[in-house]
């Protein structure tokens, strides 16, 4: 882990503000993601129950399954029109546009956005991190976070085989959601699941070792254009990021130093990173950026950096 | 033991273990999948929808439906619900289906599960009403008929039988379905007097038995002038059959003998 010039001097390490305006600031990324999340569960909730419209158009109709703005632009879970897919059908064609529409968007601003910014479990996987770091509680086995590519496989797999949209079928994301939406019921025992699994079992256990929509987008994600960038000049490398990062594999500072940015598609761009870093050597930038600077050669193999 | 077989070992092994961890996952996941499809075996779901497998593989569980039906009707099941979760569906004891002419819910899908190409609710096929005749207070010889008068297509899906019984006895006013205009849309089990509803929508699979192609029947295939489930016959290989006249199958009796 060196580089070409002199590490800085001292190592200091992140502390927490005693003002309110300086702790609103360092938790500026949470309270935005957990606004968009919320904003959006709000977007169908009141669509479907309070009958938002604008000029006359139902606002938001549907779910994070499919649903339609405005009435005219159909939106769908690009996954999930995967499985229908591998099952050997045919979606109809508004779905099929809807999932495009999703796909474009998310590549130009990095697969795992959803992740972080949108999905509805994430509020229920960070609360049970914030209380395993509080708790003190250890993992209780490892699991390679690779193994959700399995997970992945294994939902087009058994989509072909059972004929229908195999995750979909199970998903605790979807029940979440719908049970948000559309009303409450059983779902929770599905979400607490997923909560004690996470809290108990194995650190984002579900986010960053299972869930294949995370996986699915991850994918997706080195197209992203919205990325973390990386100040190599300014980095003590005190490991505060690493320390806080839901997928510690993507914050390679070998990596990092040579594309000046993290590429790696599992990053969801949650910005706590950027947040924590003491030293503001990590920000958020544009990918057309950093094309411009470094080389484009190495862009497709940073991820497989030995470390 | 060298390196190389010493990796080569590894690999397999590695390689053995992550199939067998993929197959007893996937045979877990494959049981919930099932056990989710069997789930909504009974459901009745909203109008213009595929038969069940492919609607099941086709629904995308927005509940699009859910929000366009002005009435209420439908609802996304619940875990452990009446049908696979996140699926819609309805109870029409509950609220029916009421059967709107310009078919919202069809319409607002977006994944082809409803089938756009529906355009007469009236050839919805939610359902089939059967009526519990033991239990039915006008096939017990009172006056009610409720299912008949509140049955949209009244006169078709549901009709009266007044044949009268016995001269001893007075007429019965018999409802009964009549399966080629039931859609199911269960306004009769809704307002069905009997403490438990004498009159049911089910789907037409737990209900219906088909007689088979073997069978010829005159009935209605003669009456209306065309073949009820009889495929075209054949032409035999030796004999050259003579070609039907009204109906596909075999009608000689009622004809003149052949020339």
């Amino acid at each position: 882990m060196t580089s070409g010039h002199d590490r800085p001097r001292v190592v200091r390490h992140f502390v927490l503000p005693g003002t309110l305006r300086g702790k609103l600031h360092a938790w500026r990324f949470v309270i935005a993601r957990r606004s968009v999340q919320i904003a959006t569960l709000l977007l169908f909730f009141g669509t479907l129950h309070w009958g938002w419209k604008i000029a006359g158009r139902p606002l938001l109709a549907g779910n994070l399954s499919a649903s339609e703005l405005l009435g005219a632009i159909p939106l769908a879970d690009p996954f999930a029109v995967l499985q229908i897919l591998a099952s050997g059908h045919r979606p109809g064609r508004e779905v099929l546009t809807g999932a495009a529409i999703v796909l474009a968007v998310y590549l130009l601003l990095g697969g795992r956005v959803f992740c972080a910014w949108v999905c509805p479990m994430n509020i229920v996987t960070d609360t049970a991190t914030t209380l395993r770091e509080k708790v003190g509680v250890r993992d209780l086995f490892h699991l390679s976070p690779k193994a959700r590519y399995w997970v992945l496989a294994l939902a087009l797999a058994l989509s072909a085989s059972t004929g229908v949209a195999a995750f979909e079928w199970i998903s605790p994301i979807g029940i979440l959601h719908r049970e948000l939406v559309f009303g409450l019921g059983l779902g929770f025992i599905a979400v607490l699941g997923v909560f004690l699994f996470d809290l108990l079992v194995l650190r984002h256990g579900w986010c960053g070792h299972l869930c294949p929509l995370g996986a699915f987008w991850s994918l997706g994600g080195p197209a992203g254009q919205i990325r973390v960038a990386f100040d190599d000049a300014s980095c003590t490398r005190c490991g505060d990021c690493v320390k806080v990062c839901p997928e510690p594999a993507v914050l390679n500072f070998t990596a990092a130093a040579r594309n000046g940015m993290v590429l790696a598609g599992e990053c969801t761009n949650c910005g706590r990173c950027v947040a924590i870093c003491p030293e503001s050597s990590l920000s958020f930038g544009l990918r057309a950026r950093r094309v411009a600077a470094a080389p484009i050669a190495h862009e497709f193999t940073q991820t497989r950096e030995p470390r | 033991m060298n390196d190389s077989s010493r990796t080569r070992r590894d690999f397999l092994v590695k390689g053995a273990q992550m199939a067998g961890a993929a197959a007893s996952v996937g045979f877990i996941w494959h049981a919930l999948v099932k056990s989710e499809a069997r789930a909504s075996a009974g459901a009745l779901r909203p109008p213009g929808a595929l038969a069940e497998r492919d609607f099941a593989a086709q629904c995308i569980k927005c509940g699009q439906c859910v929000r366009a039906c002005p009435y209420g009707t439908l609802s996304l099941a619940s875990v452990a619900g009446p049908a696979a979760t996140g699926t819609p569906h309805f109870e029409p004891r509950t609220v029916p289906c009421y059967m709107c002419p310009d078919l919202p819910c069809t319409r607002a899908c977006p994944s082809g599960a409803l089938d756009p190409a529906l355009d007469d609710v009236n050839r919805a096929r939610m359902g089939l009403a059967v009526i519990d005749e033991e239990h039915c207070l006008s096939w017990q010889g009172l006056r009610c008929e409720v299912c008949y008068r509140v049955c949209p297509l009244r006169g078709k899906a549901i009709v009266i039988n007044t044949e009268s019984r016995k001269t001893s006895r007075h007429a019965v006013f018999e409802p009964m379905v009549d399966s080629e205009h039931c859609t199911g849309c269960g306004l009769c089990e809704k307002s069905c007097p009997t403490e438990l509803a004498a009159i049911r929508v089910l789907r037409p699979e737990f209900v219906q038995g088909r007689i088979g192609a073997h069978y010829r029947m005159q009935d209605k295939a003669s009456r209306s002038g065309q073949a009820a489930d009889a495929p075209a016959a054949a032409p035999s290989p030796r004999i050259a059959a003579p070609k039907p006249q009204a109906a596909p199958g075999v009608d000689y009796l009622n004809q003149a003998a052949p020339p």
